[in-house]
Parts: C-alpha cells; structure tokens; sequence
C-alpha cells in the first residue's frame, strides 16, 4: 500500500515538473543554469590526474600501510588538494579519512605531506600536468591515527607546556583592558598569525629526532610571542624554562620551518631572537 | 624461564600497570575493569611477536587508553 502511494506521489511530482518547465520564465536562476549544465563538461575534454593517497587501518593493525591510488577528472574538481580529497572520499571511496574544517587555510586541520612537502590540503593547488602522479602522505614522523590524520598528542603537549596565555603578577584592575603601544603590537606581528598546523615542526630533522624534548619551531615561535609580548609579566620564567639544552637549542637553524610554513611565516627567525634574548638580555 | 625481548617487557609492564590502575577503581566495578583489560590483551594475541610495527602501535593506544581509563572520574566500565 505504502508503494502505491510513493508511487502516485512521484507521478504527480513529475507531471508538476513537466508542466513546470515551459511556466517557469521567471524561475530561480540555479533552475535556469542547471538545465544548460549539462552542455559545459562536454565542451572540456576530461583531464584525468592520477592520486596516489597513503592508506593504513588501524583496526587491521597488521596488514601494512600502502598506496592507493585514484583517478579524478581535473575539469570537475576544485582547483585544491583539499577539493580533490574531498571529492575522493564523497564520491570514490568513502572510507578515506582525512581532517578538514574551514577549506581556506584558517583552521590548520589539513595538514599533510603533499608531493614531498607538509602543507595545508586546502591551501595547494592541484599540479594540472597529468603526466604525475599526485602523492599524498600524512605528515612525516608523526604516530598516524588513521590514513592522513596524525596523532599531535605531543605537540599540543609541548604547546602547553609553555603557558601560551597571558600571565600578569599584578591583579587585574575591574572593567579595564591591558593596554598596549602600537610598537609594542607590531612585534606580535608574523606570530600570531600562526595557526599550529604543525606542518614546520613535522618539517624539522631536528625535532624528528628529538621529539619528546625538543619544542619544535611551532611552539618555540609561540614561545616568542609571549616573551615579546609587553602585556606579559612572566618574560624572565619564560626564557628560564627554555634555558637548557634540549628544548631551545636543539635548533641547529635547519629552516625548513619557514621555508614549508603555509602562512608564510618565520619560525626560525622567532628562535634566533630567542637565542638572542637569552645570550645578551632583553634587546 | 624465557628470556623476554625489550617489546615483550613492555607489553607486560603495560597489562601490569593496567592491573595497577584497577586497584584505584572503586571495589564494584573492579571486575568491569579486569574483564576489559583481559579482553583487550587477548584480541590481540595473534599478532606476530616479530612484527614490530603493530606490537608497538598497539602499545601506544594501549598506553592512550590506560591514561583515560585511569582518570579518577571513571568510576565503571562496561559493554
């Protein structure tokens, strides 16, 4: 009974919509366009670009991480990487698992390796030569939780571990901000823009090795932030908790941290004044 | 008496310290916890002793899940 009912109701949809189309002279511009859609991919020949995307399960932990690879036609997709990935998951393969959130670079959750450098999924655009093969590995030297989400248990740790708030010694006045020069606030500028993608700290050889002691640039730059900035009162505890060996020194100045940094910014400069602080005094 | 290799230690001291955890676990659910625990280790029995890689990934949740389990708000556990 109830088939026969879905079945009248979807006649009388399209009968509606039969007599719909030739009525509709004013109708909603997306009707318009999408009557005439299926014209345009036909003029564009497809481009078809070869993705290979690292896949491991964590519920069949014995079975070996590997390669999978998938064909998207490029006319059809987003110019991004993220576009591309989200297109393999809704329509290829739905149990390919990555992070995503804001798709514009804001949010730093996709994070991973793409042709050999850690970059924002949503930020890289799509190589258009169909002659290579796309590789898209999670970010490296990280535990993976599953295909490209790693785990940044420890580096959310170690961010925490500096106190990346605003730390006072004298209590705060009722109904009044902490107030800040001009100067003073330009030199937060090209730090506090950075989002904790983790891409610089995966990028570094230094904290690959040394992960559990070493900061890492992201932190250390967030470090600086605090230490530079003139609200805070904690400057000197800051520096006295980097002052040994491991977890400010272990810079050796590799920069691969600006150079892979997908906002564009300097890390390795933020250790230098860092290690400049810390050698002359407050400069 | 077998000479245990490092990994094997160290997935004794894990099951060890998940035991350890049961004892601050109020006295009723205590069981809850045990049964799980055993359960835990032996779905993975199987697994290779000389796969490395998957003996230490499973270490590593394990060790995830016994610093959740042993936060003194849970009180029980069950299925």
């Amino acid at each position: 009974m109830n088939a026969s009912v879905f079945a009248r109701s979807a006649l009388r949809a399209a009968a509606t919509s039969r007599t719909a189309v030739p009525v509709s002279v004013r109708g909603l511009a997306s009707v318009a366009t999408s009557q005439t859609a299926p014209a345009t991919p036909e003029t564009k020949k497809p481009l078809m670009k070869k993705f290979q995307v690292y896949r491991w399960n964590p519920d069949e932990p014995e079975k070996k991480p590997y390669m999978q690879e998938y064909e998207l036609d490029l006319n059809q997709t987003g110019p991004m990487f993220l576009d591309a990935l989200i297109r393999m998951k809704n329509e290829v393969d739905p149990t390919l698992t990555f992070r995503r959130s804001c798709r514009e670079g804001i949010c730093g959750s996709c994070a991973m390796n793409i042709e050999g450098t850690n970059t924002l999924a949503c930020l890289c655009r799509i190589d258009r030569d169909t002659s290579k093969v796309a590789k898209i590995y999670p970010l490296p030297h990280t535990y993976v939780v599953k295909d490209l989400v790693p785990d940044l248990t420890q580096f959310y740790k170690q961010y925490k571990s500096i106190k990346p708030y605003l730390q006072r010694k004298d209590a705060p006045t009722p109904m009044k901000e902490n107030l800040q020069s001009i100067a003073d606030r330009k030199k937060l500028d090209g730090m506090y823009e950075c989002i904790l993608c983790a891409c610089c700290s995966t990028s570094c050889p230094s904290y690959w090795w040394n992960s559990s002691e070493y900061l890492g640039p992201a932190v250390l730059m967030q470090s600086y932030r605090w230490i530079a900035d003139s609200r805070d009162q904690f400057t000197e505890e800051r520096k006295a908790a980097l002052d040994n060996e491991m977890s400010l020194y272990r810079c050796h100045t590799i920069m691969n941290c600006a150079r892979t940094c997908p906002k564009g910014l300097n890390p390795g400069l933020a250790i230098a004044k860092i290690k400049k602080e810390l050698a002359f005094g407050s400069s | 008496m077998v000479r245990l290799s490092g990994i094997q230690r160290d997935v004794l001291s894990l099951y060890r310290s998940c035991l350890r955890m049961v004892r601050q676990k109020p006295v009723e659910s205590q069981n809850n916890f045990k049964s799980y625990i055993r359960e835990q280790f032996r779905a993975h029995l199987g697994v290779n002793k000389k796969d490395f890689a998957t003996v230490e990934h499973l270490l590593r949740t394990g060790q995830r899940k016994l610093e959740m389990y042993s936060q003194p708000g849970i009180k029980n556990i069950s299925r």
